[in-house]
């Protein structure tokens, strides 16, 4: 069995709220006090941590709207593509937030004082007898509720001709990249109207165009690397200090494919998804369509680690290329000690992975199945014709739950675990601190 | 004043401290902007105990109002009761110096900067240093990069056990987990080592320097580099082969491009601050290096600094490092790959000759000069046509002529009109240089080009363009070869360039004086009130309001005012409305 921490015993904590919109994106910050959702309404909501070990909604607010591009006659959605923390540097918490066009910087902070004392009206907004006032009054702090604040400190715009679809703060605590389909610029958090573009793969012409940049991560401890995935199935490690410009990649992760098994949908397949680096900084974090690999960042050749999310819809390619679903990008991501790696399927299932003892686990995120409390039960697709009681059949598969956004607090296991417009938190059942 | 004088004199300040509490932002940044005048009215002990502690609680706000009660505070200290209290302004600057936003930080650490100097030595040690102390144990990081900017201030009044203290304050923020706070002490670091006594700088800043230029993040490297000027001022000759080269070697050749630019930028600097043997020795290899660096963005911010580094070289073998090392070099970069780095070198190069002479010049940076002025990047020949004036002295500007109309024709008839507009603005400057023949001969026609230019601007440059060579070449030259053409104009198909004639006009009119501005210019201007084109006519009206001072009462009674009034009654109503307003301008109703 996979560490009792993860596998067998899972509580699920319940349901934070339902909203009407998906959730897109999902992070936890630094310390996992806070826990932060995006979703396709272009609202970003900030759940807070209780001294019981719950979730709490902290703070809600409309990061992006919906506009429209006048030049291009393109409407510009206001979905919320990614959320990244900023290290905290006072009592109030920053984030930055983007959809397709702009990314924005926000401010949460908590306000509990009022001032208290007009000279030339009451409290409640009547103006005063001029002859009564015989002396000026400063006012006063007085104590009042809690009231969590939401406030918009930057936005960084027109910068990218193509959707962003990743942004990631720099190790420097300064500057942080924004990613889309063929660009990567740096920008400096406090430097709105002007951004330095490090990588550019957009070819002379467009007619030969093959890839395209589909995620982008800074490293968690060296300024100068960062690693972007690419829908031709490989990922380019650049190395900021040679060059200004990055566009020659310092390592290539790519896992040659073997010629045999080579089939129409194999390149639509190896499109890397999510790229993470790992907390160590050693090792790098792949999804592809079918499989999470782990790669040493020392070697390009091949992946140290594969392991195959969901092999059995290998038959099914045909299908779900004609419904798009082949197109779905899921995420991944590892445990605060790097030893397991969760990512989503479908039917609401995610897995995990447990790097050390090679054991694995299918888990279900939706209302039926999670109760407030219970453990979760292992799941298990079955791709014959006898199928067990408890199993779920490759052909009944639910395509359209799918769960492509989790995150996983930075130190202990606790996991957040976005299925269309739900939002689930679990725990381990002894306790989300126990190794 | 704080009495029962009578609501007049209180009103008005009872509506400013009420609006600090307003919502809007204006009008709290309105008030915090008259702080002085609440204070004055409260009096000091009101405002020590009432108007700072709610200031000190209140930063919310906006960074705009944060920002200026940051600056307002700095010049409290009188209002607060004079140095004896000045320490009580302290508490809301020392919040305000934990803001996340950098500006309001970096106002609030210059405040308190300002009023350190008001502390008297037991205030500082009572008062201010523990507050630097707090900032720079504080647990957010923003507290502690705004420490380091105040031990400067500090340290030298305070006594050797608190500068104790201070200098390990220092040591422990050089090597703060996160870079910000790193960063801050790097910036800082020269500042601070000038105020301190030889031998710490010696025992305890050449490590802590050392230590920042080999730190990880690349941005602190880099800013290590500019404290590495200052501290090379600060040792002597003898100390900065052990103690500073090293360190400077290593930037020179960091695996950060970054780092390596920000040695380039610095390099005039350093080459003063370590002096002629060690420049002729290891700045020169250096700088050759920088030169050939593989990345452009390096080879740019050298090449900028060519002239400034061979103007400071030693003026004995000044000569012949430039003629061995640093000549070669150059002539590689005329012919880089990259765009901005010829740019770079095309704004510097001409300095050169004043510094090699005559003969070098002719021989060796001659060739260089006519081979940027073909380059095919509009930038490069402009920054050359641009710098002439060195080259003038040297050599005289006869010898480039032969290339140099070629390459302004080529400019001047560029594709993109802001190649056009930037050698326009030239114009003057080589006019001058090159004198007045031969601008007749061969610029004279281009400058009548513009005036025709599809784009506006280039119009509207041209026109400022002849006035500034009226005013070099005088209003007798004008009168023979420019004031014919313009006139011309006015009777041009395209209304346009009939209105370019009065744009013209206007602009020239002062600068040619009373006499021919009255015989020459008015009857064109008057004759064009008859024309078609409203905006001709309308811009009349307009022409005669800006000339109308330059002209005698005499003209302006017997010719203009009824031409004015002519227009006053025509049938658009553009054109009447400014009739109306030359009339009511020039006083002629």
């Amino acid at each position: 069995m996979l560490s009792p921490v993860l596998c067998s015993d899972l509580s699920a904590v319940e349901p934070e709220y339902t909203e009407a919109d998906v959730i897109s994106t999902v992070e936890f910050n630094q310390s996992g006090e806070l826990l932060a959702t995006g979703d396709k309404g272009g609202r970003v909501v900030i759940f807070q941590r209780e001294p019981q070990g719950e979730y709490n909604v902290y703070s809600t607010f409309q990061s992006h709207e919906p506009e429209f591009d006048y030049l291009k006659s393109l409407e510009i959605e206001e979905k919320i593509n990614k959320i990244r923390w900023l290290p905290q540097r006072n009592p109030a918490h920053f984030l930055l937030s983007t959809n397709d066009k702009t990314v924005k910087l926000w401010k949460v902070s908590e306000r509990d004082k009022r001032p208290e004392g007009y000279n030339l009206k009451d409290e409640e907004g009547r103006v005063k007898d001029l002859s009564t006032i015989t002396s000026l009054q400063v006012p006063v702090l007085k104590p009042t509720e809690l009231l969590v604040e939401a406030s918009v400190r930057r936005v960084f715009a027109n910068a990218h001709a193509y959707h962003i679809n990743s942004i990631s703060v720099n190790s420097d605590g300064e500057t942080y990249l924004s990613a889309d389909d063929l660009r990567i610029n740096l920008w400096h958090l406090s430097i709105t109207d002007c951004s330095f573009n490090i990588v550019d793969v957009k070819p002379e012409n467009m007619e030969d165009l093959r890839e395209v940049i589909t995620v982008a991560e800074f490293h968690p401890q060296h300024c100068h690397l960062l690693a972007f995935g690419s829908s031709a199935g490989n990922t380019r490690l650049c190395d900021m200090r040679a060059r200004a410009l990055c566009d020659q990649h310092a390592k290539l992760f790519e896992e040659a494919v073997d010629p045999s098994t080579r089939s129409f949908f194999s390149e639509i397949v190896s499109s890397v998804s999510d790229v993470k680096f790992s907390h160590s900084g050693r090792y790098l974090l792949t999804r592809d369509y079918l499989s999470v690999k782990v790669w040493d960042l020392n070697m390009e050749n091949k992946p140290v680690e594969t392991y195959q999310v969901h092999d059995y819809l290998r038959s099914k390619l045909c299908a779900l290329y004609e419904s798009d679903y082949i197109f779905d990008k899921f995420e991944c991501a590892w445990n605060g000690t790097d030893s397991v790696i969760m990512t989503g399927a479908y039917n609401n299932f995610f897995r995990m992975f447990d790097r050390s003892s090679k054991r694995d686990v299918t888990l279900e995120a939706s209302r039926e199945v999670c109760k407030r409390r219970a453990v979760l039960r292992p799941r298990r697709v079955c791709m014959g014709a006898k199928r067990r009681r408890d199993e779920v059949s490759v052909d009944s598969l639910d395509f359209s739950k799918k769960i492509l956004h989790t995150a996983w607090h930075p130190s202990q296991n606790i996991i957040a675990i976005a299925a269309s417009n739900n939002l689930y938190i679990f725990q381990d059942r002894l306790g989300p601190s126990t190794n | 004043m704080a009495g029962a004088d009578g609501d007049d004199s209180l009103y008005p300040i009872a509506v400013l401290i009420d609006e600090l509490r307003n919502e809007d932002v204006q009008l709290r940044l309105n008030s915090i902007k008259k702080l002085s005048t609440i204070a004055l009215a409260l009096g000091v002990e009101r405002t020590r105990t009432e108007l700072l502690p709610f200031l000190t609680d209140t930063i919310y706000d906006e960074d705009e109002v944060l920002l200026a009660l940051a600056e307002q505070l700095g010049n409290f200290t009188m209002l607060v009761g004079g140095p004896e209290y000045v320490h009580c302004l302290l508490p809301p600057l020392e919040s305000l110096a934990t803001v996340e936003e950098t500006v309001v930080r970096d106002k609030a650490v210059e405040s308190l900067r300002k009023i350190s100097h008001e502390h008297s030595p037991v205030d500082l040690e009572v008062h201010f240093e523990p507050l630097v102390k707090r900032l720079a144990s504080g647990d957010w990081f923003t507290s502690r990069t705004s420490a380091c900017g105040l031990f400067s201030v500090c340290y030298p009044r305070v006594s050797s056990t608190v500068k104790a203290e201070i200098r390990q304050h220092f040591r422990t923020l050089c090597s703060d987990d996160t870079p910000m706070v790193r960063r801050a002490a790097a910036s800082k670091l020269g500042e601070f080592a000038k105020v301190l006594e030889l031998e710490y700088v010696k025992s305890d800043i050449i490590s802590l320097f050392t230590a920042l230029a080999s730190d990880e993040q690349d941005s602190v490297r880099l800013l290590a580099v500019e404290a590495c000027v200052s501290i090379a001022q600060l040792l002597p000759q003898e100390d900065l082969e052990t103690l500073v080269m090293p360190t400077l070697r290593q930037a020179a050749e960091d695996k950060s491009w970054r780092v390596r630019y920000m040695v380039a930028d610095k390099f005039s600097e350093l080459q003063k601050a370590v002096g002629p043997e060690i420049t002729k020795n290891d700045l020169v290899p250096a700088f050759q290096n920088l030169l050939k660096d593989c990345e452009a963005e390096v080879r740019a911010a050298a090449a900028n600094k060519v002239k400034e580094f061979c103007e400071n070289l030693p003026e004995d073998s000044r000569e012949t490092i430039i003629m061995t090392h640093i000549l070669p070099c150059v002539k590689e970069l005329v012919s880089d790959t990259n765009q901005h780095v010829k740019s770079a070198l095309a704004s510097v190069i001409m300095g050169l000759s004043t510094i090699l002479g005559k003969d070098n010049t002719i021989e060796h940076l001659l060739p260089l000069f006519l081979a940027q002025l073909k380059d095919e990047c509009p930038e490069v020949r402009l920054n050359i046509i641009s710098n002439l004036d060195c080259v003038n002295e040297v050599i005289g500007i006869r010898q480039l002529s032969q290339s140099l109309l070629p390459a302004i024709v080529e400019l001047a008839e560029d594709a993109k009109w802001r190649v056009r507009l930037a050698i326009i603005e030239y114009m003057p400057l080589l006019a001058g240089q090159l004198g007045v023949e031969f601008f007749d001969e061969k610029l004279n026609s281009l400058c009548m080009a513009w005036l025709v230019d599809h784009v506006y601007a280039i119009r509207e440059a041209a026109t400022c363009n002849l006035m500034k060579l009226v005013e070099k070449f005088g209003a007798e030259w004008a009168q023979n070869t420019i004031i014919p053409k313009v006139l011309g104009m006015a009777n041009d198909p395209n209304y346009l360039h009939r209105m370019t004639t009065l744009f013209c006009i206007n602009a020239l009119s002062e600068a040619c004086g009373q006499e021919i501005t009255t015989k020459h210019m008015l009857p064109v201007v008057l004759k064009m009130s008859n024309d078609q084109v409203a905006n001709v006519r309308f811009n009349v009206a307009k022409s005669l309001q800006k000339i109308g001072p330059v002209l005698d009462s005499n003209s302006l009674q017997t010719e203009v005012k009824p031409v004015l009034e002519k227009l006053a009654s025509d049938q658009d109503i553009d054109v009447k409305y400014f009739a109306q307003e030359a009339i009511s301008v020039l006083a002629l109703a």
